[in-house]
């Protein structure tokens, strides 16, 4: 069997591939040649790769083989092919950011840090992933590099902005990528393209060495197929990192040891209101299906859950417009014009109310923060939607017509303005598109929304659907 | 003034003072993404808060 990979199917998780290559079944480099050949036979398909790094890849692979081949340790992740939003540095590679205008930078001159720790966990690095520009974006189009499309129906978006990382992890070519989240962006592509997504706490996963969009709401975190490659690719990136200022220096606290601990004992709670409010019969009907599996759940309300909303959306779009504002000046033409003309809007927002909008981040953060007092975890939906048509521009949510690109986050807004920790998990509903729940937990309990994420995995109640032009 | 010509009459001051160009064809849509913008922005100063509360951000130095 050794240097074939006829053990592997393309759907092979993390945790299969690693142990399957450190116990000598099959080599890293015969699973990087693998997944190399399915990008190169998916990718005119998905659009979710925007660059494949072939000879670095190659070349990781042969260093972990001949590791094995000498006795040296490999890491848990050994031969793991994974790929990474291209905002996130990949040396040698300008960090394009989804944009135009930065693929004028230098290139990179060392990997981000969760690429390197990553790689040092033995994963091999296979290439950087199609965004929605500067991250400002729901829905994984991009005027420059084309919409990046979900492998359930390439017909319709991948939610985004971390599109090609949806897209990459649904559609088999990875079994872990990264993605950064501000206002949804892991969530987002993780329901629409039925995936597993991790946005952790606020400051938990070091972002030194990606381009940033909000700092005040900016986190990074992985995509996969299933619960144990996501806690995998978590645990091998997790700890403080002095390069990031807003990176906490609480020591790691893995989360894979203590996965299959189960739910008993935890109180469940199904948030209400807001979160009901303009949901499609597919998110209620997936939010339901994971409720009722959990067994009694409380409902909880989020108070001024809409108005959490609205500050996350005035500091996104004040501190967004703020972070590029000498290059609308200098290159607005070159922008994606959805981007530039929310990002010019943003610019001419009264400061005072972006001043109010940090406060009230505060004072919600402590009113949701008592509702954690009577729950251990709390259900939301995802989105408000299964995946709408590539290029739609409007969408009904409550009865009315709104525009798509700004709503498609509603549900996930208020969680992650105050940093919440959180997993989109997929629910594969009959006869459709797979839509995501969001299992919410408070600040740093990454491992209590896993833990629930890994039961109702477990019941067979969320899991990844395999898509019908599989590779 | 209309509503349109109150947010064109701010697009065009916020213009000039932040150096920005505003080029004809793009105008609807800043003016539209400016009142979704300020729509949510009242919504977040109508919210009363004492004049003590702490802002969220954290800086340790």
């Amino acid at each position: 069997m050794s240097g074939s990979e006829a053990a592997l199917t393309p759907w092979a998780g993390a945790s299969e591939i690693a142990t399957a290559v450190a116990g000598g079944q099959v080599a890293a480099t015969a699973v990087t040649a693998a997944a190399l050949a399915r990008i190169a036979h998916a990718n005119p398909r998905l659009n979710a790769f925007t660059d494949v790094v072939a000879a670095r890849a190659m070349a990781r692979a042969a260093a972990i083989d001949a590791a094995l081949a000498a006795g040296r340790p490999v890491g848990p992740l050994a031969g793991v092919p994974f790929a990474v939003k291209n905002l996130i540095d990949v040396a040698g590679l300008p960090t394009r950011a989804g944009s135009r205008i930065n693929r004028d930078h230098p290139p990179a001159a060392r990997d981000g840090t969760l690429v390197a720790r990553l790689e040092a966990a033995g994963a091999v690095l296979v290439g950087a992933l199609n965004m929605g520009e500067y991250a400002y974006d729901f829905t994984g189009e991009n005027v420059h590099d084309g919409a990046s499309r979900n492998p359930h129906d390439t017909t319709r978006m991948t939610g985004g902005s971390s599109g090609g990382s949806g897209a990459a992890v649904a559609g088999g070519l990875v079994p872990i990528a990264l993605g950064s989240d501000t206002n949804g962006s892991i969530r987002v592509p993780a329901s629409f393209c039925g995936v597993f997504g991790l946005k952790p706490t606020y400051g938990r996963l070091s972002r030194a060495g990606s381009f940033p969009f909000v700092a005040s709401l900016d986190h990074l975190g992985p995509f996969a197929r299933n619960t144990g490659d996501l806690a995998a690719a978590y645990d091998a990136m997790v700890g403080p990192d002095p390069a990031d200022p807003v990176c906490t220096d609480r020591p790691a606290e893995p989360v894979g040891a203590a996965l299959d601990a189960g739910i008993a004992g935890l109180r469940i709670g199904l948030a209400g209101g807001y979160f009901r409010a303009g949901a499609s019969a597919e998110a209620l009907a997936a939010l339901e299906t994971v409720a009722a599996a959990l067994g009694p759940v409380q409902a909880v309300e989020l108070p001024e859950a809409a108005r959490a909303r609205a500050s996350a959306y005035v500091i996104t779009t004040t501190e967004g417009a703020a972070l590029h504002l000498q290059r609308l000046r200098e290159r607005p033409e070159d922008f994606d014009p959805d981007v530039r003309d929310r990002l010019i809007a943003g610019a001419m927002v009264p400061a005072a109310f972006v001043a109010q909008a940090q406060k009230f981040r505060r004072w919600y953060r402590d009113a949701v923060l008592r509702v954690f007092a009577t729950v251990d975890v709390i259900l939301a939906p995802a989105t408000p939607c299964v995946a709408p048509a590539i290029g739609q521009k409007t969408f009904v949510l409550d009865g009315r017509e709104h525009p798509l690109r700004p709503n498609i986050g509603i549900y996930t807004q208020p969680i992650s303005f105050i940093g919440l920790p959180v997993v989109a998990v997929p629910v594969p509903l009959p006869g459709g598109l797979p839509i995501g729940v969001q299992v919410i937990a408070a600040p740093w309990r990454e491992d209590l929304a896993l833990r629930v994420a890994r039961a109702l995995e477990r019941q067979g109640i969320v899991r990844a659907p395999v898509p019908p032009a599989a590779p | 003034m209309s509503e349109t010509a109150e947010l064109d009459a701010m697009v065009d001051a916020a213009a000039a003072v932040l150096g920005l160009r505003v080029a004809p064809e793009w105008r609807a849509a800043i003016r539209a993404h400016l009142a979704i913008s300020l729509g949510h922005a009242h919504a977040v100063a109508d919210f009363a808060l004492p004049d003590e509360a702490e802002p969220a951000p954290v800086f340790r130095a």
